[in-house]
């Protein structure tokens, strides 16, 4: 069961990680593509429809593939988590067929007429094409972030236990959850980001070797500007996601924090080396110090979690123990119950549902409704019926951990980035700067990698849920035997990774070519 | 009639619509299965690479549609068809997923694999990838090997609420003679629309010679559909089914054919599709309206499929029987969502018209 477990949540890992590697750079070249052919058909000027024409090519290459591997995600979530697309079926399928029908087929039908349709459509019909492909990229990231983001922070719905799943019941909360419209503005700046980055790369490259100036030029005055903007808007959304989490997953804060014991005050660790020895739920007395080194901002994660300098944050050890005081996201303050008291809430609520079906099936009305509000009354935990320790509800501490500071400093490097060269263009120092250069090349596996980095915090941190309290990873996955999904595993492994291969060389071939 | 029954069959024919649009759209892997031998020159092959180019995303988001479609609307037939045929969904994911990259690998400068490998990846896209969605679909008659128990979810140590009985997860439906039938008339189906679709471009065709190639090969191909399509509808009708009578599934002999019969409009719907078929293929075996002859015949096969696909629902029929238990089949009623997301997914639905809209916008202008 476990391997099984464990090799579902590899592959699906595997998937999504290599959709996430095409996917950003579409969502932000998109735009940014857009944008350069609006000047085009404002100004008639061939230099733009050039320039247009080159990064939609690198756009188009990525395109495919990105779409090649999203495919697989949809259909994992039948292949290898059946049971929770039974359990949340009618809930998460809504954005899935939403996203198929508004943004798929926009993205897919005018990707055809922008790539395809120079000299079949007016300049006019063309330039709209562009930009609804842009659009439909980024609305179908929208909707997929919105059922991503209700994984996280399960809302608008009600358990029915006829059939025994989740059903929706107010599909606004689910859209407008606040925790979605922050993930959706946190993961689309992100790659917009991303796009800008790899733009100036490519663009320091060209100016490097002596070739494509004005265009590497240009580009990258856009490209400085989107970014810089991304950004600022990344960093204000990263300061939502945090107060988000520790509202809805205080267990992925702690872990992003490497926080074991809370504390009123809490500081924020810019940077640290995690003890290995660090256990959870230690002996104070013998206690082990959870770094080895750091160097921490007094009192800020409190002011990031709670938005006071002094607030509580619960470390690993208290959300397992219980026993604070917590406030939730919709202002509710109660004590947090232990692990253990969630387990045996979890438990009632299971064996509830278990009641009521049979009272169904033998007609007892009064058991029903006697079940029916045990299980409506424990159902928040209902998920851990299926946690066996306290331990498994601690996520990979170190990898959460290292994704997250890695992420954040990453983050900031890029907007020293964006400034340098936002300073270098204006001052038209960009050709002298050799090292500036070659720092926008080294830019761009540095951003794949915070991207990457971003989501394993996102995703890694919130296990061993795929709903939130409700629905753990081992209630969640398909009836399949194990060395089936290993092969699986394996052969997706390949043929992604020869795909990328691929896609990298025929991409660097067509940046070597130039416009 | 309420509400959620309703919509469970408004839902239920939307998304056969879907898989009958898709089906006719699989005449771009039908173009691609042309590739390694009817298009045996470079000319040729960058032609029907250059056709299914323009045409594949759409192909491609509707199948994507179709499944996201069928999650939303009937999760229990995701759940158990895709967490059980674990085998057949996957190998027709990897099919698609090597079409997806090979139109712009193919002739791309350092595309590593090679030309060749490009083309023989959207070959078997084309040939193998249309065959198996024609065996997948064909379970929805035939059956599937599954156990399925909802309150399984209330067992800790084995939670899982749905099996497969075999270790062969989806791929013993290939020894399935009605399967096979169904996968090979897809087959022919994409195969007979891809010559059409070439033959339609005649005009402005550059290799003449490939336009004559397919000429020759169509009455072979449309014959071999033709009869194929036949002999699936005579043995459609002849099937014998399970059906939702007093809340027991109960044995129905020619419940397909009793699901068209007293329904009339649907049956209708079957008879238009097939004459819309025979009149585009009449004309062009007599050398008729060439532009034309591929709508003709793409919409009597958006006809036939759609009622096919809503007979294996409609009529409390099980649109996924249980071979191990009968009992445990799925049917609109039992399968569904709520009440309360069908009727979103409605609302949604109502943009359905606006999106082929501009769908018919773009296929016009890149025509």
């Amino acid at each position: 069961m476990d391997s099984l477990i464990n090799l579902s949540r590899m592959q699906f890992a595997l998937t999504a990680m290599y959709h996430w590697l095409f996917v950003p750079l579409t969502l932000g070249l998109g735009f940014i593509i857009a944008f350069m052919e609006t000047r085009y058909y404002r100004t008639g000027d061939e230099f733009w429809k050039k320039m247009t024409q080159f990064w939609m090519k690198l756009f188009a290459i990525n395109f495919a593939i990105g779409i090649a591997t999203g495919i697989i995600l949809e259909f994992e979530f039948g292949t290898n988590w059946s049971n929770y697309s039974w359990f949340v079926g009618d809930i998460f399928g809504a954005p899935l067929a939403i996203e198929g029908i508004f943004a798929f087929f926009m993205e897919s039908t005018f990707f055809a007429v922008m790539y395809f349709g120079w000299e079949k459509v007016s300049k006019k019909a063309h330039l709209v094409s562009t930009w609804l492909t842009a659009i439909g990229t980024n609305l179908s990231a929208v909707w997929i972030l919105i059922a991503n983001s209700w994984m996280q922070y399960p809302t608008g719905m009600a358990f029915n236990p006829d059939t025994a799943r989740n059903e929706m019941v107010d599909f606004w909360s689910v859209v407008f959850s606040p925790v979605a419209i922050n993930k959706i503005l946190h993961t689309v700046t992100n790659a917009y980001v991303l796009a800008a980055v790899v733009v100036i790369g490519v663009s320091a490259w060209f100016l490097l070797k002596n070739r494509e100036q004005l265009l590497a030029r240009k580009s990258i005055k856009i490209a400085t500007i989107f970014g810089f903007v991304s950004l600022l808007v990344l960093i204000f959304t990263g300061d939502g996601s945090a107060y988000n989490v520790a509202k809805v997953q205080p267990m992925k804060l702690a872990a992003m924090e490497g926080l074991y014991d809370g504390e009123n005050g809490a500081p924020l660790v810019a940077f640290g080396i995690l003890n290995p020895e660090k256990d959870i739920c230690e002996d104070p007395e013998v206690a082990e110090d959870p770094y080895l080194f750091e160097i921490s901002f007094p009192k800020m994660l409190s002011l990031l979690a709670t938005r006071e300098m002094d607030g509580f944050v619960p470390g690993i050890n208290d959300i397992i123990r219980g026993g604070y005081e917590f406030t939730d996201r919709e202002g509710n303050t109660y004590i947090e119950p232990s692990f253990d008291e969630k387990k045996a809430q979890g438990t009632l609520a299971v064996h509830a549902l278990k009641a009521y079906q049979d009272a169904k099936k033998s007609g007892d009305q009064a058991a029903m409704d006697q079940a029916r509000t045990i299980l409506d009354e424990n159902f928040q935990y209902f998920g851990y019926h299926y946690i066996e320790e306290p331990e498994d509800l601690v996520p990979n501490v170190p990898l959460t951990f290292y994704a997250f500071h890695l992420m954040v400093s990453l983050g900031m490097f890029f907007l020293l980035l964006f400034v340098l060269y936002f300073w270098a263009e204006r001052k038209n120092k960009l050709e002298n700067q050799r090292w500036l250069l070659w720092l926008g090349i080294i830019s761009i596996p540095l951003v794949y990698i915070c991207s990457q980095s971003g989501w394993i915090v996102a995703e890694v941190g919130r296990q061993p849920w795929t709903i939130q309290n409700l629905l753990p990873v081992n209630a969640s996955i398909s009836g399949v035997e194990s060395d089936h999904v290993l092969t699986t595993l394996i052969l997706f492994g390949v043929l992604f990774t020869t795909l990328l291969a691929a896609e990298l060389h025929i991409m660097f071939k067509q940046i070597n070519k130039g416009a | 009639m309420n509400t959620l029954h309703f919509l469970q069959h408004y839902w239920w024919a939307l998304v056969s619509l879907l898989g009958a649009i898709l089906v006719f759209l699989l005449f771009v892997q039908g173009l691609q299965s042309l590739l390694l031998k009817t298009a045996g020159d470079k000319a040729s092959k960058d032609l029907v690479v250059k056709y299914a180019g323009h045409k594949w995303e759409i192909t491609f988001t509707t199948l994507v549609t179709f499944g996201g479609a069928a999650f939303a609307s009937f999760p229990l037939f995701y759940s158990t068809s895709f967490g059980g045929a674990y085998w057949l969904w996957m190998a027709i994911l990897f099919l698609f997923v090597i079409q997806a990259v090979s139109f712009e690998y193919r002739d791309a400068a350092g595309n590593l694999l090679g030309t060749r490998t490009y083309e023989i990846f959207l070959f078997l896209n084309g040939a193998l990838g249309s065959f198996l969605l024609g065996v997948a679909v064909a379970t929805l008659f035939s059956g599937g090997s599954f156990i399925m128990e909802k309150t399984a979810i209330t067992d800790a140590d084995s939670p899982a609420i749905s099996y497969w009985t075999n270790g062969w997860h989806g791929l013993e439906g290939l020894l399935n003679p009605f399967n096979l039938l169904l996968g090979l008339v897809v087959y022919f189906a994409a195969r007979t629309l891809a010559l059409l679709f070439i033959i339609s471009k005649a005009e402005q065709n550059q290799v003449p010679a490939f336009v004559e190639k397919c000429r020759k090969q169509l009455p072979v191909v449309a014959g071999i559909f033709v009869l194929l399509f036949v002999a699936f509808a005579l043995w459609l009708c002849l099937r014998s089914g399970y059906r939702s009578i007093d809340g027991a599934m109960t044995e129905v002999p020619f419940v397909y054919w009793n699901t068209l019969w007293t329904r009339p409009w649907m049956l209708a719907i079957l008879v238009f599709g097939v004459i819309y078929v025979l009149f585009g293929l009449i004309r062009q075996l007599l050398g008729k309206g060439e532009r034309y002859n591929f709508y003709w015949v793409g919409t009597g096969v958006i006809l036939a499929v759609w009622a096919v696909l809503m007979s294996a629902g409609f009529g409390g029929n099980a649109y996924f029987i249980s071979n191990y238990d009968p009992e445990m089949s799925l049917t609109l009623a039992n399968s569904s969502s709520s009440l309360f997301t069908l009727r979103v997914m409605a609302i949604v639905s109502i943009a359905i018209p606006f999106v082929i809209a501009y769908i018919a916008w773009a296929w016009r202008k890149l025509r």
